[in-house]
Order: structure tokens, then C-alpha cells, then sequence
């Protein structure tokens, strides 16, 4: 068969390459409310290791400016690592509601 | 080379509210691989939970250009956006695969044992959670002996696949094996990885709460324990040298390891086998066996070894 018994197709107008996301918070919404436990920070107690900085699968462990840490309770998913990883028990997990 | 946490910039090293269970072992180490390579590198990821934990589209749960692909691929494609890199002179870019078990051991393997033997200038990583987790914890061949899954429903008969030993037989330039439990190790690693031209392997064992049955709390724990047992020795293979990492030196001496039925005892996964000793001697004889091997490297790959005076001479 010669190439001209194919129909010529028009030019698409509009391309559509592969479908690209960029990173952004909250790409499975708020996973904060898929906590049954929250993470409480003792600041008299924190020495800023940042131990539990370091482990928190989520990122959702802060670094204050004087040193120590805050969680962000939006997305902040209550697994407990944060707390197992801390060496002075300055984390406690607390029962959600 | 330390890794100094407060010099650490807060950087969002994975965007929270991703799709990762609670726990997850792979953001953690996704962390610690951007904690590593900064703003330069590129990941190539297979399917897998890796896949998933981005989240849905417009939004990526991961901060790093992912490049997804479909398993048999991603050691190959790898390799070509490698050669792409440098033909546009950006040499000093990083292109890491981020594979599991499945797509490493099983499905990608003939890709990544090409890319070995081609001496591709790219790290691999192996992300070991010990089961292809993302289809509903089916069985691979890097399930260790009597693991419960769902497809080997009273334990896993088979012992785990050694793809670290399997990478050193390839001439690999860099085999290093590190734990979500100790990330300064892994980002250490990384960084001396990054310093080296050719192919370099990365074998990180990564405990899922989900498939392995245990508290999330305790992923960065049980980790340690893997090490501190003696069941997953910590080393490095850097251009025919091997040494063991200083984390797992003082458990060559079998009196110093933790027993294995703390670890095992901590995992749902291996909960029918705690009152079976038969079956506890024989993950037992296989630590013995790993350790076997470890003194063979140890001495095959040394600077006075003539293993390695003839692989100086390659
Ligand atoms: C060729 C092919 N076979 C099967 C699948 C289905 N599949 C998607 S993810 C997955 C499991 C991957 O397991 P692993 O590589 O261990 O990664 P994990 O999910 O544990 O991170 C499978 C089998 C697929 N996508 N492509
Ligand atoms: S509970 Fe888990 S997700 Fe929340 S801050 Fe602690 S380690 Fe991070
Ligand atoms: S691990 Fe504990 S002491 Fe260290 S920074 Fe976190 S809360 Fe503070
Ligand atoms: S199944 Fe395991 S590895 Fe996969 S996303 Fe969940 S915790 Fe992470």
C-alpha cells in the first residue's frame, strides 16, 4: 500500500503530553484528619536534637528558630514515629477527640 | 562526612498530605535521598507504592522530577536520560532509580543487570520492603524465610534473594546496603555514591507497618533491630574494596547481636513461627550464613586481597 491511500489527519491544535504534576502539599488532601493519635510536643522538655525532625516519614515535624520543633497538625497522618524516635520523651500521643 | 542536622536546611524533602500510608518507610527514605542530592537529581520510579504515594494529579507528594515508567524500563530508562544529561553537559546530575523488591529482584532485573554490566553512570536504589506492597502484599523473591504474605500463607519457604552479593558479582563500582533506621548512614552513602563514575547499587531495607504487621510508630526501630541482630549487615563495595559499615562491626561477633525473636516478635508477619524453635534455628543458620559471606568479601576485597590487585588490573 502507498502512503497516500492512509488519510492525511489534520494537525491537532492543542497537544496533550504526559499528564505532569508538580509537588505540592496535600496531593491526598487533608491527611490530617486520618490521625486517631496526635503527637504533643513537651517544650520544657525538647533539647532540639531533631531526632524526630529526621525520622517524620511526612515532613510534618518543624524546626522553630529557637531550635526546637512544632508539628503541622494539617497534615500530620499520627503515626507515632516522631514520639519513638525522640530520646528524652519530650513527644507524647495523645487520643484524638 | 557527618551529617549535620541543624545545618540542614527545613525544606519540604517530601509535601506532606501525600498518599503514603502512616509510617511508610519510603517517604522516609525519599527524604533522605533529597537531604543527599539537594535540587540535583532526577528519579526514575517503577511501579509500586512509590507510584502511588504521589498523590493525585495536579498535585506529587514527591519534591523531586519523577519520571514514572513501567517496570521491565527503569533501569534502561534510566540509563538514557543519563546519556541525555550529559550530552547537554550537565554532567553533574544525579539519575536515581527508585525501585522495590518486586521491580528490583523480580520484574526490572534483566533492565538493572544491563545497566550493571553496561556501567551505567547511575545509583539504583533498592527500596526493600520485602513484598510487592502496593498490589496487597504478595510475596518476592526478597521475602525472607517464613514471612507471611498473602500468597505464602504459612510462611514463605524460601530464603531472601541476595541482589547486594548479585550486584558485586556484576563488577558493580559501588554496592552499599543502609536502613530507613539509620538515615545519617544511608544519606552518608549517598553522598560518597554520588562522588563515584559507573554504576552504583543501593540496598535499602525499609520496614512497612502495613505488609510486615507492626505499629507504625516503630519503622525507624525495627530498622535498627535488622541491624543490631545481625540479619542485615550494613557495608560498602566502593571500586573493589569492601568494608563493613562501623554501625554493624561489633555485631561480627555473634555474642553481641540482639536475639532475632526480639525482631521477629515486633511483626505480625512472623507471629505464627515465635513458638516453632525449629523454625527460629533456621533464620538463625541463615544470619550464620550471611555473616559467612560477609568475612568472604572481607577478605576477597581488601587492599592486600588478590581479588582486588586483579580487578586493579582490569
Ligand atoms: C508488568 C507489570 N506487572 C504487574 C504490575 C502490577 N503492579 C503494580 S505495583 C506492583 C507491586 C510492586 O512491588 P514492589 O516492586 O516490591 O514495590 P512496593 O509496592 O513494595 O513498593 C505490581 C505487581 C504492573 N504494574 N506491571
Ligand atoms: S506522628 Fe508521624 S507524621 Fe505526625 S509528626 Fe510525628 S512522625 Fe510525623
Ligand atoms: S526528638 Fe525530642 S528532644 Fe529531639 S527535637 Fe524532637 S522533641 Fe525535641
Ligand atoms: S504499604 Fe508500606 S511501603 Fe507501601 S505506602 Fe504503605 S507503608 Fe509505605
Amino acid at each position: 500500500m502507498t502512503a497516500e491511500a492512509y488519510p492525511v489527519l489534520e494537525e491537532p491544535k492543542t497537544f496533550f503530553l504526559a499528564p505532569l504534576s508538580k509537588p505540592a502539599p496535600g496531593s491526598a488532601g487533608k491527611t490530617g484528619t486520618w490521625r486517631t493519635h496526635k503527637p504533643v510536643v513537651n517544650l520544657e522538655k525538647c533539647t532540639g536534637c531533631l531526632l524526630c525532625w529526621l525520622y517524620c516519614p511526612e515532613n510534618t515535624v518543624i524546626k522553630l528558630e529557637n531550635g526546637k520543633v512544632a508539628i503541622d497538625y494539617e497534615y500530620c497522618k499520627g503515626c507515632g514515629i516522631c514520639a519513638t524516635s525522640c530520646p528524652f520523651d519530650a513527644i507524647e500521643m495523645v487520643p484524638e477527640v | 562526612m557527618t551529617v549535620n542536622l541543624k545545618k540542614l536546611p527545613d525544606h519540604k524533602y517530601v509535601m506532606p498530605g501525600n498518599a503514603a500510608c502512616p509510617g511508610c518507610p519510603e517517604t522516609m527514605g525519599m527524604r533522605y535521598l533529597k537531604m543527599a542530592y539537594g535540587d540535583n537529581f532526577v528519579m526514575v520510579i517503577p511501579a509500586g507504592c512509590s507510584s502511588v504515594i504521589q498523590g493525585i494529579w495536579p498535585k506529587n507528594g514527591i519534591n523531586a522530577p519523577v519520571l514514572n515508567i513501567v517496570f521491565a524500563a527503569a533501569a534502561s530508562a534510566a540509563s538514557g536520560m543519563k546519556a541525555a544529561f550529559d550530552m547537554l553537559g550537565k554532567k553533574d546530575v544525579q539519575v536515581v532509580v527508585w525501585a522495590g523488591d518486586g521491580g528490583t529482584g523480580d520484574i526490572g532485573f534483566q533492565a538493572l543487570s544491563g545497566a550493571a554490566e553496561r556501567d551505567e553512570d547511575i545509583v539504583y536504589i533498592c527500596v526493600d520492603n520485602e513484598a510487592y506492597m502496593n498490589t496487597g502484599i504478595q510475596r518476592s523473591s526478597l521475602t525472607p524465610y517464613g514471612a507471611w504474605t498473602t500468597t505464602t500463607w504459612t510462611g514463605k519457604k524460601e530464603h531472601k534473594k541476595n541482589i547486594p552479593l548479585i550486584m558485586i558479582a556484576h563488577g558493580a563500582k559501588y554496592v552499599a546496603t543502609a536502613t530507613v533506621g539509620y538515615p545519617t548512614d544511608f544519606i552518608e552513602k549517598l553522598q560518597r555514591a554520588a562522588k563515584i563514575r559507573g554504576f552504583k547499587y543501593i540496598h535499602l531495607l525499609a520496614p512497612c507497618p502495613v505488609g510486615w504487621r507492626f505499629d507504625p510508630a516503630k519503622t525507624g526501630e525495627i530498622g535498627q533491630l535488622a541491624v543490631k541482630t545481625g540479619l542485615f549487615p550494613l557495608f560498602e563495595y566502593a571500586e573493589g574494596k569492601f568494608q563493613l559499615s562501623p554501625l554493624s562491626r561489633r555485631y561480627k561477633d555473634p555474642a553481641k547481636r540482639v536475639p532475632i525473636t526480639e525482631y521477629l516478635k515486633l511483626q505480625g508477619r512472623f507471629r505464627h513461627l515465635l513458638n516453632k524453635p525449629e523454625e527460629i534455628k533456621k533464620i538463625e543458620e541463615y544470619i550464620d550464613s550471611v555473616w559467612y559471606m560477609i568475612d568472604v568479601l572481607e577478605k576477597a576485597f581488601n587492599p592486600q586481597a588478590e581479588a582486588q590487585k586483579l580487578l586493579r588490573t582490569l
